[in-house]
């Protein structure tokens, strides 16, 4: 089967149309229906045991309604005609505008098919054969040596399924299927505890488990906590950093990827303001936002506002060419949206996020970066970062990582952060691969709401990042 | 009896024979405002409604959860639980609590002046924050957001073991985010105020912490790397007692991944270190007459005088460790199962003021904010380290102000090298409270 023809029933079209005329009965120059059908489950192996086994159930509609600067914005989880109309007066007296009338909405489907095909619902597979990914990761991980002391997998899979009808005539549809998988070892060792994790995750079903071998995932997660145990302190102070392929997509998600969110830009609370046209990377970094990657993490085929989702190249050869845009942001500055309102849930207002955001391949040899760096750190594998936008700073976590020395990687390191500043280390970046991956699956947070994105980027090096290690 | 609480009775009522069924269900009314330029930017407000239900047979457990109540919906929710149940593993320790007779505190959390106060209060609050922040200094350039929030929630929880709790609680809070400027330097901070009734709310403190916070920050620099004393705000300090207070968990203790564990009765931090876990206090945000699996909550002592006294559990750890639940049973809301946590973490506080603490220090860094928790703090480890901004201070007074720094140490060590617990005990919007904490040394990473 494929998941492009989405579930179109979560509403009768008819009911959606009278709807958005009860929301604009008041007045208001826009409103919009967001209706959602989510299903999931997510199983837990610790301790030798499947412990947690869970599965829930959202279905409702958010309805918002916009007033000149005011967005009035209220949801019910009751898909009755009678239940959307009350939130549509809820949305259209919040938005509280004078005026009124009455106003005709005409909709017409425009829908794009998904990026990502599904092959087999992850709904449809026994619950069986979860548990015994996870038993086999379980065995797979403790096998890898006799310092293994504890092993945690987690399974989980989504299926979501939204309708957005709004007052411009907008009506599409998605159906979004994902699965995960993530692997966490504990090694222990004479200098204490350290831990090690794998995790891949894609929008497609079950087949995800053909394309992976959770028993190699785990397997390369227990080795990562056992090299950890020899691991030395990390150092402290400002150095040159590697970070390989596919491990390190949140330096730019972090670095300059939400300074270049719209909304950021409209509140001037980002460095990236007013900077359009500018050279603010060195000139080999080109860097994309793309929500019809195939299969990626953050994929989907319309974004939270019904629009089909494209590949916008956001720093082209270092010149800053657009930032990302949602309807809100896109009006007020006249702009043309980019498909990048999203939004947690139904309970939640859109905003303009990420999707899969990744830096294009440089023409440097991997090796080669390695060996022209006379002392500085290999980060193999990043953690979550953070980003206060306003000033541009941001820190990221390295959970595998190695000392540089004289062109050769040495010692493992212990777990640290990293900081920097976003334009700074931009124009800090003196060497590009050509070995461009995408890395781990994410959830990128703001404001409270949480969304899937997917990161990537080819082995690169700056030239001065802070590590923040405790080495004296 | 509540009328949620006769809904989870009811479905708990349905379990079949063999097998212990637990329905938690709450609801919740919710409004936010968020001010910009003088205007009303959003205004949401909706009533949301679920319930989490968890069977337990034969030792399996198997959980489930929907966003209604509708009887048809809790009637599948029940059925996909009992079929996760099937497929877990069986273990003589799962189970449901037997109710332990414990009395629970009576808290009152529900104030009837925000479950009758008018939206236009709420718009006009957020509104006025928003000019506060504003007027507050030339300085200020932006203000991010300014926000009003509420929340009217009542909660229940049945089980046909004959478990039995309801609760209620309302609470709202001003919050706002000041970009201050200074030639081509921006520094961005926030102030907010939380109370349970619109009357215990402090507009002007809200907004004036936020601007002081961004304009000290003016001017900040990345120093040299460097080892000194950290002193942590309140508000820092409760995000390290939160980290505490899940490090302390007795299922992680069991499970091997407890730096804590197999450390009772060693002195595991410095003298001045009593670390409690108290959800009776009224004035905790997350105070609770009730933890998630309906059994009274009390008191808990962690850590006393450094040394380590106990750690938390849940029904289902404590029956695995032969112990008794130390009512910290916590759920994220309906969605999810219930876990070991704490709700009201605190560190007893000491003698000394704030400007005391830095005055006995002399010289160092006071931390005003942290980043990068989530990525910086391996629970497992112990290894510590975070982004920071904040102040250096030399002869007790506040000097230059930092930026694009890290700190780090393990917690191990943090907790040894604690020097003083300020007098300053707030609760914050979190699972802990915050006091002004002195640590011996940590890494400063710069230029």
């Amino acid at each position: 089967m494929t998941a492009a023809a989405g579930d179109p029933n979560l509403i009768d079209e008819a009911v959606v149309a009278r709807v958005l005329s009860q929301a604009l009965k008041t007045g208001g120059e826009f409103a919009e229906v967001f209706a959602e059908d989510r299903r999931g489950s997510t199983l837990g192996l610790d301790d030798g045991r499947i412990e947690d086994i869970s599965s829930g159930h959202d279905r409702g509609a958010g309805i918002r309604v916009v007033a000149g600067n005011t967005t009035g914005f209220a949801h019910t989880a009751d898909l009755s005609e009678r239940g959307l109309l009350k939130a549509a007066e809820a949305a259209s007296a919040a938005a509280r505008s004078g005026g009124g009338g009455t106003r005709e909405v005409a909709l017409s489907r425009r829908q794009p098919a998904s990026p990502s095909r599904v092959e087999v619902l992850p709904a449809g597979v026994g619950k069986d054969r979860k548990v015994e990914l996870l038993h086999k990761a379980d065995a797979a991980a403790r096998a890898a040596g006799g310092s293994v002391r504890q092993v945690n997998a987690f399974y989980r899979d989504s299926r979501r399924q939204v309708l957005v009808a709004s007052s411009e005539g907008v009506l599409a549809s998605d159906d979004q299927v994902r699965a995960q998988f993530r692997v966490t070892v504990v090694a222990s060792g004479d200098a204490g505890m350290q831990t090690g994790a794998e995790s891949v995750g894609a929008t497609m079903g079950f087949e995800l488990f053909d394309r992976h071998d959770v028993e190699e995932l785990a397997r390369s997660a227990a080795r990562r906590s056992l090299r950890k145990l020899q691991a030395r302190p990390a150092p402290s102070g400002t150095m040159p950093v590697v970070i390989k392929c596919g491990s390190g997509g949140v330096l730019f998600h972090e670095a300059c990827g939400h300074g270049l969110e719209a909304d950021h830009i409209a509140k001037a609370v980002s460095v990236f303001a007013g900077k359009v046209g500018e050279q603010v990377a060195a000139p080999s970094v080109t860097l994309v936002d793309d929500g019809t990657m195939s299969h990626e993490w953050g994929a989907v085929a319309i974004d939270d506002e019904g629009r089909p989702t494209s590949r916008n190249v956001l720093i082209q050869d270092g010149v800053l060419t657009d930032y990302m845009w949602d309807w809100l942001r896109a009006r007020q500055q006249d702009k043309d949206v980019s498909a990048n309102g999203r939004r947690q849930s139904y309970q939640h207002l859109p905003m303009v996020r990420m999707t899969n955001t990744y830096l294009l391949n440089g023409g440097d040899s991997p090796d080669e970066i390695v060996r022209q760096t006379r002392h500085g750190v290999y980060v193999a594998q990043l953690g979550g970062g953070q980003v206060n936008t306003a000033t541009g700073d941001f820190v990221f976590g390295m959970t595998e990582a190695y000392m540089i020395e004289d062109g050769q990687l040495t010692d493992p390191i212990r777990d640290a952060n990293l900081i920097g500043n976003g334009p700074q280390v931009l124009r800090d970046i003196d060497a590009l691969g050509d070995d461009f991956a995408m890395g781990w699956p994410g959830t990128c947070g703001k404001q409270g709401q949480g969304v899937p994105v997917g990161m990537g980027q080819p082995t690169l090096r700056v030239r001065g990042l802070t590590i923040g290690g405790t080495a004296r | 009896m509540s009328e949620l609480l006769e809904v989870a009775a009811r479905v708990a009522g349905w379990a079949r024979d063999g097998e212990d069924v637990e329905v938690y269900v709450s609801r919740g009314t919710e409004t936010e405002v968020r001010a910009y330029e003088g205007e009303v930017e959003s205004l949401s407000s909706a009533t949301s409604a679920g319930a989490g239900i968890r069977v337990v047979r034969g030792g399996r457990q198997g959980f489930a959860y929907a966003g209604a109540l509708d009887e048809e919906v809790l009637a599948e929710t029940l059925a996909e639980a009992r079929d996760n149940a099937s497929f877990s593993s069986a273990e003589a320790w799962v189970g449901l609590p037997e109710p332990d007779g414990a009395r629970p505190v009576v808290l009152d959390l529900w104030r009837e002046e925000l479950a009758g106060y008018p939206t236009a209060g709420k718009v006009n609050a957020a509104l006025d924050l928003e000019r506060a922040v504003r007027a507050a200094d030339p300085r200020v350039r932006q203000v991010e957001s300014a926000n009003w929030g509420d929340v009217c929630s009542e909660k229940a929880l049945a089980s046909s073991l004959g478990v039995q709790a309801s609760d209620r609680s309302t609470a709202c809070y001003l919050s706002a985010v000041a970009v201050a400027g200074e030639g081509a330097q921006s520094q961005v901070a926030s102030g907010f105020s939380v109370g349970r009734a619109p009357s215990e709310l402090d507009s002007a403190k809200a907004a004036g912490d936020a601007v002081s916070r961004a304009v000290r920050l003016l001017g900040a620099t990345k120093p040299p790397s460097a080892h000194l004393p950290v002193v942590f705000e309140p508000r820092v300090s409760a995000q390290l007692t939160s980290l505490l207070g899940s490090v302390l968990s007795g299922e992680r203790v069991l499970k091997g991944t407890s730096l804590f564990a197999d450390r009772l009765g060693e002195q595991v931090a410095a003298p001045g270190v009593t670390l409690m876990d108290d959800p009776t206090i009224p004035d905790a945000w997350r105070a609770a007459s009730f933890d998630d699996e309906g059994l009274a909550c009390r008191p808990n002592t962690m850590i006393e005088g450094g040394v380590l006294r106990a750690y938390l559990y849940d029904s289902t750890s404590a029956r695995r460790a032969s112990t008794f639940s130390t009512a910290s049973a916590v759920r994220a809301g309906y969605k999810s199962a219930p876990g070991v946590g704490s709700r009201a973490v605190y560190l007893v506080p000491g003698e000394l003021s704030a400007n005391e603490v830095l005055a006995g220090l002399g010289e160092g860094l006071l931390v005003q904010s942290l980043s990068g928790l989530h990525s910086g703090v391996n629970p497992v480890s112990g290894d510590f380290s975070v982004g920071a901004e904040g102040l250096l201070f030399r002869g007790g007074e506040l000097s230059t102000p930092v930026r694009e720094i890290t700190i780090a140490s393990s917690i191990q060590r943090m907790l040894q090298g604690v020097t003083t617990v300020g007098n300053d005990l707030q609760w914050l919007p979190s699972s802990a409270a915050g006091v002004t904490l002195a640590i011996s040394e940590m890494s400063m990473s710069g230029a």
